[in-house]
């Protein structure tokens, strides 16, 4: 079995790097379907997991892809699987679950906004469920956290996701892929492999509680309690970075490519003067509500810049706790295929968004959407009655 | 609870040659307890102890990989000590695929039910039988939702009466029957498909030998091997525990026709296995009248 290292700077593709950054983490199995923006991080599996010993395959569905990746965990294997929202939500179910069986999934989301930040912060899915959610701003940061991936998701048997989007995916960047050691981690006692069968201590790797007779019984509330006792531990695993904050009177909060942006545009008008700061969460689950609260000590206003049409901010409110108002100042946006992020994300719309929210003006409008404004009709202004008896 | 001694048993590894024949108690070691949760007359129990037979007759325990689905059945994933993966409704054989994949010299097998792999995850077995995985899927067939107390499901033959088809399953309104094995033995992925049944000691004893075939299938990796094992369930067909097995085969059985539909790269159909069917048991009949039945 070889290890695929590129041990030297090379342009690359964001997909082709996130998934030479997998195979260096030891995963070997992936299953996809094709979805734009996500398609180039199959492409890359299906043409390098074979020589590194692994398999990948094109399923043919993504609830398939997420059952073979399901199954190839179980063995002990790293494994993944990936989509963008609308096959995310095709996944959702067995997304809950995995979390109920422990499963060390790791997911590529390659988004085609931020529109789906709830989904993969809240889910889709049914019951208490949580993944930890990685959101890198490029192709550098994503080599590093695609490994981390791979390690939170053993770590804590419990299923990650990258959180990135068409730019993270199809940007070509100067990185080398290297490997990031981590701390070593305990044998997957947990896994099956058939060795066991028939000798009274065969295994169960299942998410309804139950296990074999003589084991250690859970049932299923008992099972969903245990995994939410659980997420108290990972959620010490929140990371976040923040820049300018030490005296900032303003804070933007933004998360994944557009954060890179903010982070650009904060500077410039650090330059002229304004006390304006920035944080980026890099999990978004678990929320760095710490490291947020800590970086908007000082600002009498904040800011959520993300495209969407709001999302991250409720969050970002959860962690201020009313100590300043937040703002959303983000807004949609995609290209012209619906794929890609919009003219929004812009260093000069950005930079003249924060300075709106910094002087305590309007936000100026979302270039594009213009003549996309909703108008209600008469009969929608009208009350509804109440019908409580 | 208490444990209710398994022996005596009826010898099912045989069709009987003077009539049923008791012999020594013989518990397979897979089962870690003679419980099942199941209802009196339930079939299932016997189709899985028709696997466990399967795997311990081909010496294949310390490998055997089960990934089970949700039913009935699901609780024999406690009872028999066998390494498991739990599925989602639907989803065993791409679970399946991915434990196989990962552990190619492992005995993969599925446990489903009609309502599981028919309705629910139609189309995972499907593609699994075509993309010919070395696996072994095994559905057990009562063409009932029994777990959520008696509805129609894709196997329910015309004129069944089940929770949300009083009258009888009509195939102007609720369409028809799938024949799953019918289907599944005309994908080129597929190396063997049998059914079976489990309503008497004979067809119990024809049923183990096609587990044990699939299993030999998966192990010469010649592709996807399939067994569908057709169940008594008289809780959820509303008729009395005794009546079970009368009812499978004047009813599921005589819509789902027991035989091998592929193999040694024959197929078979519907047709051809029920005129088999009907030669054997003149055969059978024949050998009756002659005084016994020969070996």
């Amino acid at each position: 079995m070889t290890t695929t290292t590129t041990p030297t700077r090379a342009l690359m593709e964001g997909s082709e790097a996130l998934v030479r950054a997998a195979i260096l983490a030891d995963c070997r199995f992936f299953a996809g379907y094709p979805m734009t923006p996500f398609t180039e991080v199959l492409e890359h599996f299906a043409a390098l997991l074979p020589d590194a010993g692994g398999v990948c395959i094109n399923a043919e569905s993504e609830i398939e892809a997420v059952g073979m990746a399901w199954g190839a965990v179980a063995t002990g294997a790293r494994a993944a699987t990936g989509s963008t929202g609308q096959g995310l939500a095709l996944m959702q179910e067995s997304f809950s679950e995995a979390t109920l069986a422990e499963l060390p999934l790791v997911i590529f989301n390659m988004s085609r906004s931020q529109g789906d930040y709830f989904q993969a912060t809240r889910g889709g899915g049914h019951g208490d469920y949580r993944h930890i959610v990685l959101a890198p701003q490029d192709v550098r940061e994503g080599v590093a956290l695609v490994q981390l991936a791979f390690h939170l998701a053993d770590k804590w048997r419990n299923p990650v996701m990258i959180y990135g989007d068409y730019l993270l995916a199809h940007t070509q960047e100067a990185v080398s892929v290297e490997r990031v050691e981590f701390p070593p981690l305990p044998e997957k006692e947990w896994a099956v492999d058939g060795s066991r069968s028939g000798t009274g201590r065969s295994r169960s790797v299942t998410p309804l509680g139950v296990t074999k007779v003589g084991q250690r019984h859970f049932g299923q509330e008992g099972k969903a309690q245990y995994i939410a006792t659980k997420m108290a531990y990972v959620e010490r695993e929140a990371r976040a970075e923040s820049g300018f904050c030490d005296d900032a009177e303003t804070v933007v909060v933004a998360f994944g490519s557009p954060a890179k942006f903010v982070k650009y545009a904060v500077a410039q008008l650090r330059d002229e003067g304004l006390r304006v700061g920035w944080v980026r969460p890099i999990t978004l689950w678990p929320f760095p509500v710490d490291a947020v609260r800590a970086a908007t000590r000082t600002a009498r206003i904040v800011g959520s810049f993300e495209i969407s049409s709001g999302q991250l901010v409720d969050d970002v409110r959860i962690a201020v706790a009313g100590a300043a108002p937040v703002e959303f100042i983000g807004g949609v946006s995609s290209d012209h295929s619906g794929f890609g992020l919009g003219r929004l994300l812009d260093v000069d719309e950005v930079r003249e968004r924060i300075r709106a929210l910094h002087e305590g003006r309007p936000q100026p409008p979302v270039p594009g959407y213009e003549e996309f404004t909703y108008e209600p009709a008469p009969h929608q202004l009208a009350p509804t009655p109440e019908v409580t008896p | 609870m208490s444990t209710i001694p398994l022996g005596p048993v009826l010898d099912t590894a045989h069709a009987p040659g003077d009539g049923a024949r008791v012999v020594e108690p013989k518990t397979p070691a897979l089962l870690l307890t003679n419980h099942h949760h199941l209802c009196p007359g339930c079939g299932e129990p016997l189709a899985i102890r028709a696997i466990a037979e399967a795997i311990e007759d081909l010496g294949l325990v310390d490998t055997a990989v089960c990934a089970l689905g949700i039913g009935c059945y699901t609780s024999f994933g406690s009872t028999v000590d066998i390494d498991l993966v739990q599925c989602l409704h639907g989803r065993a054989p791409s679970v399946a695929t991915g434990v196989k994949r990962m552990l190619p010299d492992a005995t993969v097998f599925t446990l489903q039910g009609d309502g599981d792999m028919v309705n629910e995850g139609l189309q995972e077995v499907l593609h699994t039988a075509a993309r010919g995985e070395s696996l072994t899927a095994v559905l057990v067939n009562n063409g009932v939702f029994g777990e959520t107390g008696g509805h129609m499901t894709a196997t329910s033959v015309l004129g069944q009466r089940t929770k949300n088809t009083i009258e009888g399953r009509d195939a102007e309104y609720h369409g028809y029957p799938i024949l799953i094995g019918d289907l599944i033995a005309q994908l080129e992925g597929a190396a063997y498909v049998a059914r079976g049944s489990v309503h008497n000691a004979g067809a119990v004893a024809r049923t183990t030998k096609m587990v044990r075939r699939a299993f030999e299938t998966q192990r010469r990796r010649e592709g996807f091997s399939f067994v569908e094992i057709l169940t008594m369930c008289p809780t959820g067909w509303f008729i009395p525990t005794g009546e079970g097995p009368d009812y499978l085969a004047s009813t599921l059985g005589e819509v789902h026709i027991m035989g091998e539909l592929k193999a040694d790269g024959q197929i078979r159909t519907t047709e051809e296995l029920h005129a088999e069917n009907v030669r054997k048991a003149a055969e059978l009949e024949a050998q009756l009248a002659r005084g016994g039945l020969e070996d």
